[in-house]
């Protein structure tokens, strides 16, 4: 009995601090990227989730080089290309795409500068890396609170909005109808997710930033009729496999004879998608005796997105 | 400027970046597929970390993990929405990229540069790989140009005359793959997408037919090219900033143009 339970947890585990850090941070971030993402899923800006990430860490870059706070680079930066995209036309599908892409391609330039301009004015070492993976243990335990601020915003946010945008996710049209500023609650929405996911590429870096965003929620959005369920479902999916990957990971080291600890986001990712094909396979089962639970928002969707 | 020897290969290779990206990226907007066109790119960039750990070419890994990108797409759109899609098989490629990288022992500057290029550096011997996967492409999307327009445009008619969406989907991102493994070692795996983006969006903008629009996208992704390795050569600037600042500026020309013929009375294109 013991031996297996230190076969799953690795000694030092329970009271590594950095450990600690990381499964606090990763089970908030994975919470807010939980609720955020149902609703970027269903309306189907997953692109502009990814993109905003990369947007975010550009402004990470930028505030690494000025000498400004990791914060304010990677929130600020992130909520001008939310703001930015939604004015050159998030709302048409197709003209959304390319808004996504322009904003994306710009700050993938921006990127490339402020790397450049970093990495020949000093010899800071894994920048490179930082920006494109991130790493969960990297995150100071001073960030926490301004996290756990942002994530109560971003919370708040959504939890204002959340019934006239979902109304305004699945029929446009009756939403206007019905005196909802569809665009004033879209806008707000994005600024939801700029702040999420700026704060989910700082803390655990911008694979799980859009992993965690995009896996749970669709994963929720499956199996669960209400929108309410899969919100939760998708928070437990999440915080799950944000844990579990932090214990993987950590036992990985002790794996082989090696003695090299594999990455974190691997473990989460892998859990994450892994859980997305096996609510495929139970959605297929279901599908076939009753209706699929999801069908008919996503055609709703569908039928919205095509009339726009 | 052109007489350098490494030069030569820089003007010759991104010559050939930019014509393949003008015409794949044409139909990247066209089909409004942003997400994979920047997915397929970005996930690849694992398949070169996968070479340096097994000591095998990096051209190699990138064409096996790009192609894998567009299966996955593929496969995975079947059963969900095609931006969920993209987005799971991005992070999973990224998540194996990170797994490699953590076993290998890569210099800062070598995934610098499979990210944001380094067309200074163009070794002769790349500039043969580079022209044959670029004519691969150009030659699949001439064979298959009719039924992918019309897959683009009007899927409904496409489907109706017995084109099978689905494989012409396969197809086009087959071909945005080729266009990545090529591509990366030379602009990198994230200056590739804003090649295929801003250009053709520009071009579409002017005009909406499909020829001249194609046209039009290679040459403004020629100068976009050229100007961004002129700019390398004499400022030391990063080619990666100056083909997406000069992308995204087309892409606000273009916009421009099409805002003030609108005014003008003459009737908007964007429209196809």
């Amino acid at each position: 009995m013991h031996a297996i339970y230190n076969a799953i947890f690795e000694p030092g585990f329970f009271s590594s601090s950095q450990v600690h850090v990381a499964a606090t941070i990763g089970g908030l971030v994975a919470l807010v990227s939980a609720v955020t993402g149902v609703f970027t899923v269903m309306r189907g800006q997953s692109f502009g989730g990814h993109a905003l990430g990369d947007v975010s860490a550009a402004g990470g870059a930028g505030a690494l080089l000025v000498g400004l706070s990791p914060v304010i680079g990677f929130v600020g930066l992130g909520i001008v290309g939310a703001g930015v995209m939604d004015m050159i036309g998030v709302r048409r599908l197709r003209g959304r795409d390319l808004a996504t892409g322009i904003v994306l391609g710009t700050a993938i330039g921006l990127s490339a500068l402020f790397l450049h301009l970093t990495t020949t004015r000093s010899a800071t070492t894994g920048a490179v890396q930082q920006v494109l993976f991130g790493s969960i243990y990297a995150t100071p335990p001073g960030t926490i609170p301004i996290v756990v601020a942002l994530s109560v915003v971003a919370l708040g946010a959504l939890a204002v909005v959340s019934r006239p945008l979902l109304l305004a996710t699945v029929s446009p049209d009756i939403a206007a109808a019905r005196g909802v500023a569809v665009r004033m609650v879209g806008l707000l929405y994005m600024l939801a997710l700029a702040i999420s996911v700026g704060l989910s590429s700082l803390a655990i870096g911008a694979i799980l930033s859009t992993a965690l965003l995009i896996g749970p929620p669709a994963a929720a959005l499956r199996v669960a009729k209400r929108t309410s369920r899969a919100i939760g479902l998708a928070c437990l999916f999440g915080v799950a496999a944000t844990w579990i990957g932090i214990l993987l990971a950590y036992d990985s080291y002790y794996w082989g004879t090696a003695h090299q600890a594999l990455p974190v986001s691997f473990f989460v990712v892998a859990i994450v998608f892994v859980g997305y094909l096996a609510t495929g396979l139970t959605g297929a089962r279901t599908a076939g005796r009753t209706a699929a639970p999801t069908a008919a928002p996503a055609a709703a969707i569908g039928r919205d997105e095509m009339a726009a | 400027m052109f007489a350098v020897g490494f030069m030569m290969n820089a003007w010759i290779t991104a010559t050939i970046v930019a014509v393949v990206g003008g015409v794949v990226g044409f139909f990247v907007v066209l089909r409004g597929a942003a997400f994979p066109a920047h997915a397929i790119p970005k996930g690849a960039f694992a398949g070169a970390a996968g070479a340096a750990l097994l000591g095998i070419s990096t051209l190699i890994g990138l064409a096996v993990f790009a192609l894998l990108g567009a299966f996955g797409i593929a496969s995975l759109s079947r059963r969900s929405r095609t931006d969920v899609a993209t987005a799971l098989t991005l992070v999973m490629m990224l998540a194996l990229g990170a797994a490699f990288l953590s076993r290998t022992i890569e210099y800062e500057s070598a995934i610098y540069s499979l990210l944001f290029g380094e067309v200074l550096g163009v070794s002769t011997n790349q500039v043969l790989p580079t022209a044959l996967f670029g004519a691969v492409c150009i030659a699949a999307i001439t064979v298959a140009y009719r039924p992918l327009l019309l897959s683009s445009v009007v899927p409904e008619v496409a489907e109706a005359k017995g084109v099978r969406a689905r494989w012409i989907e396969l197809l086009f991102l087959i071909i945005v793959a080729l266009a990545t493994a090529m591509t990366v070692p030379v602009v990198g795996a994230l200056l590739i997408f804003s090649l295929m983006i801003g250009p053709p969006a520009a071009a579409r903008s002017v005009t909406s037919r499909p020829l001249l629009a194609m046209v039009l996208s290679v040459a403004i992704a020629l100068v976009t090219v050229w100007a961004a390795i002129a700019a390398a050569y004499l400022y030391n600037w990063p080619v990666g900033f100056c083909v997406g600042a000069l992308s995204a500026l087309s892409y606000g020309i273009g916009r421009g143009w099409a805002t003030w013929r609108h005014r003008r009375g003459v009737p908007a294109l964007e429209a196809a």
